[in-house]
C-alpha cells in the first residue's frame, strides 16, 4: 500500500462521489421538508441528458451546467404539484418519475449520442506542481461540492427558512400553528432538491465521461437515497458518506491492481451493510434521525 | 328494488373502465404531441402496436410473456399492503429468489425434470421470502421500517448475484460476458406454442388466485384486513399481529421470488447479472393502480405490458430507444396520481 | 396585586358542538398581575372557554376585549399577536428540535439569517427572570416533561405574551416539579402577567390562585376570591352538591367464598411513551360484584384495563384469572377463557371502520366460528342477532361498512359482540361516554345484569354519580396505584373527590 495506490483510490472517491454528493444534498432537503423522492435517478438524468445536449449545441458546458439545473428544478417541481398539491402517495409518484426520467433523458439524449463536447475544464490549483497537480485538477463542480455541503449545512441550520424546512419535515401541524406555510416551504425545497439533481447528473456527462448513454447514472439516485440515510439527514456526513460510497468501487479496483483479490461486489455491499447497522442500532435505541414526518405515513416504525 | 351486486359490480367496474379510458387517452395524446416533437410518427406507432399485439399470435404472446413478472411483483406488494406494510423490495426478492433456484440447478442437474422443476420452484420462494423476511422481522420487532429496509435490500441483491455470476459460478465458456452456465434442460420450465409463453404464466394465476381466496374467504384474510384498516384495534381483539407480519412478509417475497425463478428457468436458461428491467418497481405501481384487487392487477398489469410493447414499435419501425416509453406509462401514472389523490383529499 | 384595566375580558360567550352546550359564560376576565383559576371537573367546559380566548375556536356569540378594545380573535396568530398565550396540555413543541429552534420558530420577528445571540440573550433574561431555565441546545425530547412545559412558556412569553392560559399544567408534573412551575407563575404575576390557571386540583387553587371561577356544565356555577374560598364551598360549586347517595337498584351480593374471578398480586407495569406505571396493585374481584374504579383520567385507568386484557404484561407480580396464572396469557387466550372488554372510544379501538358490521363481529371471536379456513357465518349471524335481541338493541345492517355507524350504533356493535358469550369477566372503560341517556341507562342495565349473573365487572368511569348508582365496590386510582377504596355506605362526593385530586387523606372502607 504505498503512496500512489491511496492517492489513486482518494483521487476516483473524489470524483465519483462528486455527483453523488450534490445528488445526496439535494435529496437531503427534500426529505428535511418531510418529502421523499425515490425518482431521484430520473431527476439526475435529466440534468446529465440536459447538460450534454446544451453544451453539445452552444458549445459551452456552463450553459449546459446551468440548464441541467434548471431543468432538474422545473420537473422537480411537477413532482412537487403532485406530492404537496395534490396529497399523491410519495413512493409511487417518486418512481413514477424515476421512469419519466429514464424516458425523458432517453428522448432529449437520442441526437446527441456520439457528440463531442468540451467538458467543464479541469483548474489547477494555483502552486501546486508536479504530482500533486495530477491529483488536485479537478473541474469546478468537484472544489464547490464540499463547500456546497457547508452551504446547504448552514442554510438548514443557521437561517430561519432552513428552521421552517426542518420544522415541516418533523411537524406541520406545529408550523401551522406557528403562523407559517409548510406548503410554500415545501415547493421550495423541492426546487431546491431538483437543482441541485440536476447538477449532479450534470457532472456525470460533462465531467466525467464526457459522454452521454442511456441510463448512465447506474443507480446513483438510489445511492443517494441510501447515502441520505446513512448521512443521518446531515449535510456534513454526507460528505463522509458520499467519499465512503464513491470509493467503495475505487478501493477495490486499486485493491486489485496491487494483487489483493477482494471482490467489487463484497466492496460495495459495505456501505449499505453499515447503513443497516446504524439503522438497527437506532431502532434499538428507540431514536431515529429522520424527519418524523417524512413521506407523510408513519416512516418510524409507530 | 335493491340491485344485485353482479349489477352493482359491472357499474362500478364501467365507471372505472370509463375513467381508465379517458385517463388513457389523454396520456396518449399527450405522449403523440411529445413524439411529434421529436419528429415521428406517434399515429403509426400506436397502429404498428395494436396490429403487432392483437393482430400477431406471436405479438400476442410477447404481451403474455411481458405480463408474467409483471403480476407476480403485483401481488408481492399488494399482499403486504393489506396489513398496512409498503414493500418496495421486489426488485431484491426477485434477485434472491433467482439465486437460490441457480444454485439448487447447478448442483441437481442430474435430476429429472418431474423432480427438479418443483425444487426450483419452492427454492426460488423460499429464496425471495427469506430476503423479505429479514425486513419483516426488522419491522415486526419495531426496530426498522420497511420501506427503508426492503429498499436497501434492493441494492444487496444484485451484488450477491453479481458476486456469484464472477466468482463461484461463473461460466466457463463466455469469458467476457460473465454469466452462470447454462441450465440443463430438465431444468428449464418449459414454454408453450413455439413462442416464450412459459409456465410462469400459470405460477402467476395460482398466485392471484391464492391472493384473492386468502383476502375473501379465509379467516386470515380477515385478520389480515383488520390489522391493515385498525391495527391497534387488531391487537386490542387479539389478532397475532406480529406472527402475521412475519408471514406475510415471507409469502410477498416468496411470489416475488418466483418472478425471479421464471426469468432464470424460462426466459434467461442462465443466470445473468441483468435479471430486472425494473419490474419490481413496475409490480408496484401496477399493484398501486390495482388497488386491493386481483382483477385489477391483471387489467393493470395488461396494460403495462401494452405499453412495453409501445416502446419496441418505437424501437424497430422508429429508431427511438425503448426507454422514451417510459415517459408514456409515467404520464399515466401523473394523471392517475393528480386525480385520485385530490379526489380522496377532497373527501 | 392587581393594578389596571382587565387585561382581556370575555362577555356571554355561547358555544355549541352539535347539540351539545360547551360554553354559556356570562363574564370571566383577567387583570394584570393576577392568577384566575378556572375550576371545574372534566367537561365542565374550561378548555374550550380557554380555546375560544385562544383563537382556536370561533364562539358563536359574545365579545372578547383586551385591554379595554373590542377583537376579532380568529386563530392563534392573531391571540398571540394580542399578547394572549396558552399552554395545552400537549405542547406545540418538536422534540427533535433544541430548546432554542422551538422557541424561535414561534417568533413572529425572526430575522432570514438567525441572529442567534440576540435571541439566545433575550431567552436568557426571560428564563432567568421567570425561572424557565433550560439548555438553549438540548434537543426537546430530551428535556423531562416539566422542563418541556417551561420551554412551552418561555416561548409564549418569546413571542409576546401578556396573559397566559395554562391548561391543567400540573396534570403531567410530578410533584417537585409543581414547585418550579408555581414559582414561574408568582414571578409572572410579579411582573404584571394575567395567568389563567386551568385545573381540577383544590391543592393549587387554594395555594396560588387569587380568584377562582368555578365552571360546572358550561356555567360558570360562581367566582370566588382567594379568602373566601375553602375546599367544602370549592367542591359543592364543582360537584353541584351531590351529597347524598342516589337509590342503588339492587342491593350489594353476599360473597359465598367463590374464588376469585381476577386478582392481581402486587403488581407493576413499565411506564415510558406516555403510559402510566402501574404500581403494586394488589386487587381481587369475586364473581358477581361491580367494581368501580374512580380517578381523573390519565391516572392509569387505561393501563390498568390494557393488563387485564392481556395487552400489558406485568413487570413485577402475578395476574391470576381463576386461579390460573395469566400474566403472560395472549389476548386471544385471555378473550378465550371469558373476558369481555368495552373501552371509551369503539371506532378507535374496537372496530376496523373499512370492515363491515359482520367482519367486526367475527373479529376477536377467537375459534369459537372456525370453519376449516374460514368464518362460519351462518353460526356467527345466529349467534349475534340472537345477542342483539337478547340485548334489545335494534339489528343494524350486517352488510354496512362500521364507518357509517353513528358513535352509539358502533357502542350496541360492540356491546352485542363482547355479550354474545356470556362472558364471566367484563372490563368497561368509559363505556357510556358520549352515549345519550337512553343508551347510557341501558349499559347500565347491562352490566348490573352480568354482575347478576356472577359475572365480575369491572367499570372505569369519570362520573361519580354514575359509579355511586352502579358500583358495589369502589377504588380510587391515583398517578397508577390505589389511593383508596369505598364501600357503599361511603359514596360521597367528599369523601372520594380529594383523593382522585390529591388531596385528603387514604381512606379504607371499614
Amino acid at each position: 500500500m504505498n503512496a500512489a495506490l491511496i492517492a489513486g483510490v482518494i483521487a476516483s472517491s473524489i470524483l465519483s462521489g462528486t455527483s453523488l454528493l450534490y445528488a445526496t444534498l439535494g435529496e437531503l432537503v427534500g426529505e428535511r421538508a418531510g418529502i421523499v423522492n425515490l425518482g431521484l435517478e430520473g431527476i439526475m438524468l435529466i440534468g446529465a441528458a440536459t447538460g450534454f445536449a446544451v453544451a453539445a449545441l452552444t458549445g459551452d458546458p456552463y450553459v449546459g451546467l446551468a440548464a441541467a439545473a434548471l431543468a432538474g428544478g422545473a420537473v422537480n417541481l411537477i413532482f412537487a404539484y403532485l406530492v404537496v398539491g395534490c396529497r399523491a402517495n410519495q413512493l409511487a409518484t417518486g418512481l413514477c418519475l424515476m421512469f419519466f426520467g429514464l424516458g425523458l433523458s432517453a428522448l432529449v439524449g437520442r441526437p446527441f449520442v456520439g457528440a463531442l463536447i468540451t467538458g467543464l475544464p479541469r483548474m489547477h490549483l494555483p502552486g501546486v506542481g508536479g504530482a500533486g497537480a495530477r491529483l488536485l485538477s479537478y473541474d469546478m463542480l468537484v472544489y464547490l461540492a464540499a463547500p456546497a455541503a457547508l452551504f446547504i449545512w448552514w442554510l438548514l441550520f443557521r437561517t430561519r427558512w432552513g428552521l421552517v424546512v426542518r420544522a415541516v419535515g418533523e411537524s406541520p401541524a406545529v408550523v401551522y400553528a406557528a403562523g407559517r406555510r409548510p406548503a410554500f416551504v415545501q415547493y421550495q425545497a423541492l426546487a431546491l432538491a431538483g437543482l441541485l439533481g440536476g447538477v449532479g447528473g450534470a457532472h456525470l456527462s460533462l465531467a466525467l465521461t464526457l459522454t452521454w448513454a442511456e441510463g448512465m447514472t447506474a443507480g446513483r439516485g438510489f445511492i443517494a437515497i441510501a447515502l441520505v440515510i446513512f448521512a443521518r439527514w446531515n449535510p456534513l456526513w454526507a460528505i463522509a458518506g458520499a467519499l465512503l460510497f464513491g470509493g467503495a468501487e475505487a478501493l477495490q479496483l486499486q485493491l486489485q491492481a496491487a494483487g489483493a483479490d477482494v471482490s467489487p461486489f463484497v466492496m460495495n455491499m459495505i456501505p449499505y451493510l453499515l447503513t443497516f447497522l446504524v439503522l438497527i442500532l437506532w431502532g434499538w435505541n428507540r431514536q431515529s434521525a429522520a424527519p418524523a414526518a417524512l413521506g407523510r405515513t408513519h416512516f418510524g416504525v409507530e | 328494488m335493491p340491485r344485485s351486486a353482479a349489477t352493482l359490480c359491472l357499474e362500478s367496474a364501467l365507471g372505472a373502465a370509463s375513467r381508465a379510458a379517458l385517463v388513457t387517452l389523454v396520456a396518449l395524446g399527450a405522449f403523440a404531441a411529445l413524439l411529434t416533437a421529436a419528429g415521428k410518427d406517434p399515429l403509426k406507432a400506436y397502429v404498428d402496436t395494436i396490429a403487432y399485439v392483437f393482430g400477431n399470435p406471436y405479438g400476442f404472446s410477447e404481451l403474455l410473456v411481458r405480463m408474467i413478472p409483471l403480476l407476480l411483483t403485483a401481488v408481492a406488494v399488494a399482499l403486504p399492503s393489506r396489513i398496512g406494510l409498503i414493500n418496495v423490495g421486489g426488485e431484491g426478492q426477485l434477485y434472491m429468489g433467482a439465486w437460490l433456484t441457480t444454485a439448487g440447478a447447478l448442483s441437481l442437474s442430474d435430476q429429472p425434470a418431474y423432480v427438479l422443476l418443483p425444487v426450483l420452484t419452492l427454492l426460488g420462494f423460499v429464496g425471495g421470502g427469506l430476503w423479505a423476511l429479514i425486513a419483516g422481522v426488522l419491522r415486526a420487532l419495531r426496530l426498522v421500517n420497511e420501506t427503508i429496509s426492503t429498499l436497501l435490500l434492493n441494492y444487496v441483491a444484485p451484488m450477491i448475484v453479481g458476486f456469484f455470476i464472477f466468482g463461484p459460478w461463473r461460466s466457463p465458456e463466455s469469458a467476457s460476458y460473465p454469466q452462470s452456465p447454462a441450465f440443463v434442460d430438465a431444468a428449464r420450465l418449459p414454454s408453450f406454442f413455439h413462442t416464450r409463453v412459459n409456465a410462469g404464466l400459470f405460477y402467476a394465476f395460482v398466485c392471484l388466485l391464492l391472493y384473492w381466496l386468502l383476502m375473501t374467504r379465509t379467516r386470515w384474510g380477515l385478520e389480515m384486513r383488520a390489522i391493515g384498516g385498525n391495527p391497534e384495534a387488531a391487537r386490542q381483539l387479539g389478532v397475532p399481529v406480529f406472527r402475521i407480519i412475519l408471514i406475510v412478509m415471507f409469502l410477498a417475497g416468496g411470489v416475488a421470488g418466483l418472478a425471479g425463478m421464471v426469468e432464470v428457468t424460462a426466459i434467461q436458461g442462465r443466470l445473468v447479472s441483468e435479471l430486472s428491467p425494473g419490474y419490481g418497481f413496475i409490480g408496484f405501481l401496477v399493484a398501486w393502480l390495482a388497488g386491493t384487487s386481483a382483477v385489477g392487477i391483471v387489467v393493470m398489469a395488461f396494460l403495462f405490458a401494452v405499453i412495453s410493447s409501445v416502446g419496441d414499435i418505437l424501437q424497430i419501425t422508429q429508431g427511438l430507444p425503448f426507454a422514451v416509453v417510459n415517459i408514456l406509462m409515467a404520464v399515466i401514472l401523473f394523471i392517475v396520481l393528480a386525480r385520485r389523490s385530490v379526489g380522496s383529499a377532497a373527501r | 396585586m392587581t393594578h389596571g384595566p382587565p387585561l382581556i375580558e370575555a362577555d356571554g360567550i355561547v358555544k355549541r358542538f352539535g347539540s351539545l352546550l360547551a360554553n354559556d359564560v356570562a363574564h370571566f376576565d383577567v387583570r394584570p398581575g393576577e392568577v384566575v383559576s378556572l375550576l371545574g371537573e372534566n367537561g365542565a367546559g374550561k378548555s374550550t372557554l380557554a380555546k375560544i380566548l385562544y383563537g382556536y375556536y370561533a364562539a358563536d356569540a359574545g365579545e372578547i376585549r383586551v385591554r379595554g378594545e373590542r377583537v376579532d380573535i380568529s386563530s392563534p396568530r392573531d391571540a398571540r399577536a394580542l399578547g394572549i398565550g396558552m399552554v395545552f396540555q400537549t405542547f406545540t413543541l418538536i422534540p427533535a428540535l433544541s430548546v432554542f429552534e422551538n422557541v424561535a420558530l414561534f417568533q413572529s420577528d425572526l430575522p432570514a439569517v438567525m441572529r442567534r445571540g440576540e435571541i439566545l440573550a433575550r431567552m436568557r433574561h426571560y428564563a432567568d427572570r421567570f425561572h424557565l431555565a433550560a439548555d438553549p441546545w438540548q434537543p426537546v425530547r430530551q428535556l423531562a416533561v416539566g422542563e418541556q412545559q417551561k420551554v412551552e412558556i418561555l416561548k409564549q412569553v418569546l413571542a409576546g405574551a401578556r396573559v397566559l392560559i395554562l391548561d391543567e399544567p400540573t396534570k403531567v408534573l410530578a410533584p417537585q416539579e409543581c414547585e418550579g412551575l408555581f414559582r414561574t407563575i408568582a414571578e409572572l404575576r410579579a411582573e404584571g402577567f394575567g395567568i389563567v390557571l386551568i385545573t381540577h386540583k383544590l391543592r393549587e387553587v387554594l395555594s396560588s390562585a387569587d380568584r377562582i371561577a368555578v365552571m360546572r356544565q358550561a356555567r360558570i356555577a360562581g367566582t370566588l376570591d382567594r379568602r373566601e374560598a375553602t375546599q367544602e364551598n370549592l367542591l359543592r360549586l364543582m360537584f353541584g352538591g351531590a351529597l347524598v347517595a342516589p337509590a342503588r337498584r339492587t342491593s350489594p351480593p353476599i360473597h359465598d367464598g367463590h374464588g376469585y374471578a381476577l386478582e392481581l398480586r402486587e403488581v407493576s407495569t413499565l411506564g415510558g411513551s406516555g403510559a402510566m406505571q402501574l404500581r403494586d396493585l394488589s386487587i381481587a374481584f369475586r364473581p358477581g360484584e361491580i367494581v368501580g374504579v374512580a380517578g381523573v383520567s390519565g391516572n392509569g385507568q387505561r393501563e390498568l384495563g390494557e393488563l387485564i386484557l392481556g395487552l400489558r404484561r406485568p413487570h413485577a407480580g402475578t395476574k391470576l384469572l381463576w386461579g390460573e396464572d395469566a400474566s403472560r396469557w395472549s389476548v386471544a387466550t385471555v378473550r378465550e377463557k371469558g373476558v369481555a372488554s368495552i373501552p371509551d372510544d369503539p371506532l378507535a379501538l374496537a372496530c376496523v371502520p373499512g370492515l363491515t358490521v359482520r367482519e367486526n363481529l367475527a373479529l376477536g371471536t377467537g375459534v369459537r366460528y372456525r370453519a376449516g379456513l374460514g368464518v362460519d357465518w351462518q353460526a356467527l349471524d345466529g349467534d349475534m342477532q340472537r345477542s342483539f335481541a337478547r340485548l334489545k338493541f335494534p339489528r343494524p345492517n350486517f352488510e354496512a361498512r362500521a364507518a357509517t355507524l353513528s358513535g352509539g350504533n358502533l357502542q350496541r356493535v360492540v356491546l352485542a359482540r363482547e355479550f354474545a358469550h356470556a362472558p364471566k369477566l367484563i372490563v368497561a372503560l368509559y363505556p357510556t361516554r358520549g352515549l345519550d341517556a337512553r343508551s347510557t341507562m341501558t349499559v347500565r342495565a347491562l352490566l348490573e345484569d352480568a354482575r347478576d349473573g356472577d359475572a365480575a365487572v369491572l367499570i372505569v368511569s369519570e362520573d361519580l354519580d354514575e359509579l355511586f348508582a352502579v358500583s358495589d365496590r369502589l377504588l380510587v386510582l391515583y398517578r397508577g396505584a390505589i389511593a383508596g377504596e369505598f364501600g357503599p355506605r361511603d359514596f360521597r362526593a367528599e369523601a372520594v373527590g380529594p383523593l382522585m385530586v390529591g388531596t385528603g387523606d387514604r381512606a379504607d372502607a371499614a
